[in-house]
């Protein structure tokens, strides 16, 4: 039974993920990450955190990939003419890296993952590894400095998006020096309200 | 397969049957208490030709929609047209598992909880699968091809991610004290102590004009929009695919009340009364329950005919400025009051 | 229950994600695509940690994850931020063209 998830979750989130990264147009590449994310969150659950799975579809999928869609409609990104860099000759070399590298990092993992347990079934899934109180207790005692630069970060992250993105303001925009061209979307705050 | 398995199976499939009897009985219901109410509140008869009533309206609007042409216009994005009607209904059907309808039967020496998906993770799952919302309408807008349904559907999910920010914290600053993200503990938490609402009454505004946003109401239906927009991220949909529109946002509806019910009022739990454990129990558990959603989406009918549209940046101002600044407070408040121990 | 799937299929799964990612971020001419890549890799890494956090019966590797999870919120908003702001001065975002940089 719980073979039978993995493959078929397995299975849809290795197909999404190709789907994600060729296919050309960018809206239907971030619906289909939509779907890998929901099963590699439940993967997380299958491997005994269901926290994380929640806070996964939570979190990534309906809140950042949100943003994601709504930058490429901002920005009106079209469909790639075509995936690659132009010669063909590269997208065969890309997936022939890709595949090498995924062999050696699978071998790498293998053979660490043999090292651990020599490739037996694992342990019963034990109720400090799944609970929920378990996971806040050591965010709140133990790991209380990195869950508070986290929350800083975060804070960082908000103020500097808002700086970044903010459309410049008049003063700004006429400032001396400024030598850049005026983009497509300044000077729409001119207009009266 | 074991025989405990079957018997897990058994039950789950039993609970879905009634939860989603449940959830599809509700539309047609819906729809007739919507435009009786509405035509009540407007001073004027309301559908009273077909049946008693009018009983029969909603039947005759799915035999409508069900026979409809499905016009699908040709220059649309096939993938997202397609796939949007579907992804709006599975938020809202799924959302509602984890909503205990009854306390916890006893039944052939097994202990039955009473709601179909019997996790940890209770509220969690509600609010991740609740934001999925998103994407239906976000795929509407889109695969339409249609300047108007674009702007509809780009307002829309605004609007839903940033009233999901106040009302996550609500949802949160309410089982804060319980401490535990099942419902079936919050219930039995209600049950020991007084309804929720009554300490967490900040929680509870939020919680109640977050929830007109996330489902797309008035006062905050920009979305939809029906003097503005054609008919927003929808108008390219006909027939059957805007029967499902229509139906995702009642059960939504019906979801985000029973979940409220459940967190503020006591859920399935009436004051003082013991329901027992038998069959009994499980059926007027689920009576009650039943009773108070349904005192919820009056609520929403009611407030969608007396109030105005609010304005976009009203609205995003709202949810941002207003709201969220009230959650955090609550939430604060709450988080001090738990830890001293005075709730 | 005592899993029956073992690790290493859990991470082979985790190694081809990542690759696939990897083989994304490189080839893909659009910049918010190539970020999506990203988004892939760092799901890739967060199943492993998952995966290892199981093995061992502990729950550091869980932790760990969550962190990555609001890093990459964080990152993810200040990315697309950037990308704002460098359409709106330069009008594209095909990283072929975004090369003021280079020699």
């Amino acid at each position: 039974m719980e073979t039978a998830i993995f493959l078929l979750f397995a299975a849809l989130a290795v197909v999404s993920a190709v789907v994600v990264v060729a296919h050309r147009n960018p809206v239907h590449a971030t619906m289909s990450l939509v779907l890998t994310l929901f099963s590699v969150a439940v993967l997380f659950v299958l491997l005994g955190a269901p926290f994380l799975a929640a806070l996964q579809i939570l979190i990534y999928a309906g809140a950042i990939l949100v943003l994601f869609l709504f930058v490429i409609m901002l920005l009106n990104v079209q469909r790639e003419e075509t995936p690659y860099h132009g010669q063909p000759v590269q997208r065969w070399a890309a997936i022939l890296g890709a595949a090498v590298f995924c062999g050696m990092l699978a071998m790498l993992l293998f053979r660490s993952s043999l090292a651990s347990n020599g490739g037996a079934p694992l342990g019963p899934l034990t109720e400090s590894l799944v609970s929920f109180k378990g996971l806040a207790a050591d965010l709140f005692s133990v790991d209380l400095l990195p869950f508070e630069i986290v929350g800083l970060l975060l804070l960082v992250a908000v103020i500097g998006a808002s700086a970044v993105a903010k459309r410049p303001t008049a003063e700004e925009r006429l400032a001396p020096g400024r030598r850049l061209p005026e983009g497509p979307l300044d000077g729409a705050e001119d207009q009266p309200r | 397969m074991s025989p405990e398995l079957t018997a897990n199976l058994a039950a789950t499939a039993a609970k879905m049957v009634v939860a989603l009897g449940m959830l599809l009985t509700v539309v047609p219901v819906m729809v007739w208490v919507e435009r009786r109410g509405s035509a009540l509140m407007q001073d004027r008869p309301g559908p009273n030709r077909l049946g008693p009533f009018g009983l029969f309206q909603a039947l005759a609007d799915a035999l409508k929609f069900f026979f409809k042409e499905d016009v699908t216009p040709t220059a649309v994005d096939r993938v997202m047209y397609l796939a949007a009607p579907v992804l709006v209904l599975l938020p809202a059907l799924t959302t509602f598992s984890v909503i205990p309808f009854g306390p916890d039967l006893l039944w052939n020496g097994r202990r039955i909880p009473l709601l179909v998906a019997d996790v940890d993770a209770g509220v969690l799952l509600f609010l991740a699968l609740g934001s999925l919302g998103v994407y239906g309408l976000v795929m509407a807008g889109y695969g339409s091809n249609n300047k108007f349904s674009l702007l509809g559907s780009l307002r829309a999910s605004a609007q839903l991610i940033s009233y999901e920010l106040a009302l996550t914290l609500a949802v949160v600053a309410a089982i804060l004290p319980v401490g535990s993200f099942r419902l079936p503990d919050v219930v039995a938490y209600q049950q020991a102590h007084v309804w929720t609402v009554l300490p967490q009454i900040l929680g509870f505004l939020v919680f109640l004009v977050a929830s007109f946003a996330e489902t797309n109401r008035l006062p905050f239906d920009l979305a939809e929009a029906e003097s503005e927009l054609i008919a927003g991220f929808h108008t390219e949909y006909s027939a059957m695919r805007f029967a499902s529109f229509f139906m995702a946002e009642y059960i939504a509806m019906t979801s985000l009340s029973a979940l409220g019910v459940t967190l503020y009022f006591g859920g399935w739990s009436l004051p003082g009364i013991h329901l027992g454990n038998g069959w009994l129990g499980a059926v007027l558990g689920l009576l009650v329950l039943t009773a108070k959603i349904a005192v919820a989406l009056a609520v929403f009918v009611w407030v969608r005919w007396t109030f105005p549209r609010f304005r976009y940046d009203q609205l995003m101002r709202l949810g941002w400025k207003v709201l969220l600044p009230i959650a955090l407070v609550n939430f604060l408040l709450t988080a001090v009051l738990t830890l001293l121990g005075k709730i | 229950m005592s899993g029956t799937v073992p690790i290493s299929w859990y991470l082979v799964l985790a190694a081809l994600l990542f690759a696939i990612g990897a083989a994304g971020a490189l080839t893909r001419r659009n910049g918010i695509s190539i970020f999506l890549s990203i988004e892939l890799m760092l799901n890739a890494a967060n199943l492993t940690l998952v995966a290892y956090s199981r093995l061992w019966g502990e729950r550091t590797g869980q932790l760990v994850v969550f962190f990555v999870l609001a890093v990459a919120a964080a990152e993810a908003a200040v990315g697309l931020a950037l990308f704002i702001a460098i359409y709106r001065q330069r009008r594209t975002i095909d990283v072929n063209r975004l090369n003021l940089m280079r020699w």
